[in-house]
């Protein structure tokens, strides 16, 4: 793919990963692929803002060099230390040794204990400004969004935002505008993206924008570090985040549970029948079966979440509890829940599942359903109640 | 006194400590830091953070 200019003399140098199917280790399920997204700004000054993923370097190399020797790189913006936007900082910095980073103090310490390299770095602070020519940059620091050496870049001849992993989507295209791609699957990846990263640090997203918002500078286009830039409206995606970073939920139940011989998922199923004949939207997952990253990003505008397991070993089920231990660590806030399971003898799932739900402070709104071995033709019908009883509780919840 | 943990990024203050590259000395029990004072690890302010429990 050829390098794109997509403001005038400001070049998308990017890659496209389309193969890569698993992301940060394995946490993250990447079915459509992602791109590393990086840019050059040709002025008086040639800056570079971010790189790509160290295997991808000299794909990006070579972008470079359609447009400019890289030798004349002047500055290279380092927004974010995470070696899928700096893998490529050592191989680049060999042709342009001269070059000076910038970056936020947290940066400079990251990347010196990523590459171990002796480089000219400039450490900057919000509001600092850097004067390439006709166009300047000036530093937004983002702590937490999502390191603590996050920085969003900004032109303001261009009204142009570069908030690195914010407002991303991991999304392979050989398109790489908004208005270019499908809108559902741009915001499905992008409500993923969220989910499953951005979630727990919702209070700190909402400051930030609220911030950006009060120093009132007009934003055109965002060009975030993976996916697709907002040209067409960048407000589509700060009005999504505004929404979840407050935690806003639809009436929507989310099923998640794992089972052994099938008498939790009879259970299951009948839940979600007296939720939907209640008139209430559900999801339900075997998550032995389901793609996590999804059931995350279905967890994410949900109001409201029921959680099953069979017990085994006086437990919940392992892949149910690695699940939970992922729900708990990205601290959803203002949900109410219940719980379900069979077991065989003392049971254990549903109290266990109970405490981590309390623990990830979740309000549980039932007492918990348990059966023993396989659901009598009675107790398919209580499970059955359990939902439209929940469904009930959900539609008076604030 | 008190240790404090910040909820988005798990540092702990601890009064005993300070912090050194904020200014604060050691000593400083965490109710009497600054209301500008942030983590020194991720930025997030004092509202960020929970007593910890020992």
């Amino acid at each position: 793919m050829e390098p794109l200019e997509i403001k005038k003399d400001v070049y998308w140098i990017g890659v496209v990963d389309w193969n890569v199917r698993h992301f940060h280790g394995h946490t993250y399920t990447t079915k459509r692929g992602t791109t590393y997204n990086a840019y050059l700004i040709i002025d008086e000054k040639i800056a570079l803002i971010d790189t790509v993923y160290g295997p991808f370097s000299q794909e990006m190399i070579e972008k470079i060099g359609e447009i400019v020797p890289a030798e004349k790189i002047d500055y290279i913006i380092a927004n974010h230390v995470e070696t899928d936007h700096s893998g490529a900082l050592p191989e680049i910095l060999k042709l342009c040794p001269k070059a000076k980073v910038f970056g936020t103090a947290k940066c400079k310490e990251g990347l010196y204990k990523h590459f171990y390299g002796n480089w000219d770095f400039q450490v900057v602070k919000t509001k600092d400004t850097l004067k390439l020519g006709k166009k300047n940059l000036t530093f937004v620091e983002a702590p937490m969004i999502h390191w603590p050496d996050s920085m969003f870049t900004y032109c303001p001849q261009e009204q142009l935002l570069l908030p690195n992993d914010a407002f991303g989507q991991h999304y392979a295209t050989s398109e790489r505008f908004d208005d270019e791609v499908d809108q559902a699957a741009l915001m499905d990846e992008a409500a993923k993206y969220y989910a499953n990263i951005l979630w727990p640090l919702s209070s700190l997203i909402l400051r930030k924008i609220e911030e950006v918002q009060k120093l009132n500078i007009p934003i055109k286009m965002i060009a975030p570090s993976h996916g697709i830039i907002w040209r067409k409206d960048p407000a589509k995606i700060i009005n999504a985040y505004l929404g979840w970073a407050k935690n806003e939920t639809k009436p929507k139940v989310v099923v998640v549970y794992e089972t052994m011989w099938g008498a939790t998922e009879t259970m299951a199923r009948n839940i979600a029948q007296g939720i939907i004949d209640a008139g209430v939207s559900v999801k339900l997952f075997d998550i032995t079966q389901s793609d996590r990253t999804e059931v995350m990003k279905e967890m994410l505008d949900a109001k409201a979440y029921i959680i099953g397991s069979s017990t085994h070993d006086n437990d919940m089920l392992t892949t149910i509890a690695g699940f939970l231990e992922f729900l708990k660590g990205l601290k959803p806030k203002n949900r109410i829940a219940a719980v379900f399971g069979s077991y065989g003898w003392a049971g254990g799932a549903v109290k266990s599942i109970e405490n981590v739900l309390k623990e990830t402070g979740i309000e549980l709104v039932a007492s918990g359903l348990s059966v023993q071995y396989v659901p009598s033709p009675d107790e398919v019908k209580n499970c059955y109640e359990f939902g439209k009883d929940f469904a009930t509780i959900l539609k008076g919840a604030k | 006194m008190a240790k404090y943990r910040c909820e988005i990024c798990n540092y702990i203050y601890d009064p005993a400590i300070g912090d050194q590259d904020s200014g604060i000395a050691p000593g400083t029990p965490f109710e009497s830091l600054p209301d500008s004072w942030v983590c020194p690890v991720c930025g997030a302010d004092k509202s960020q953070f929970v007593k910890e429990e020992c």
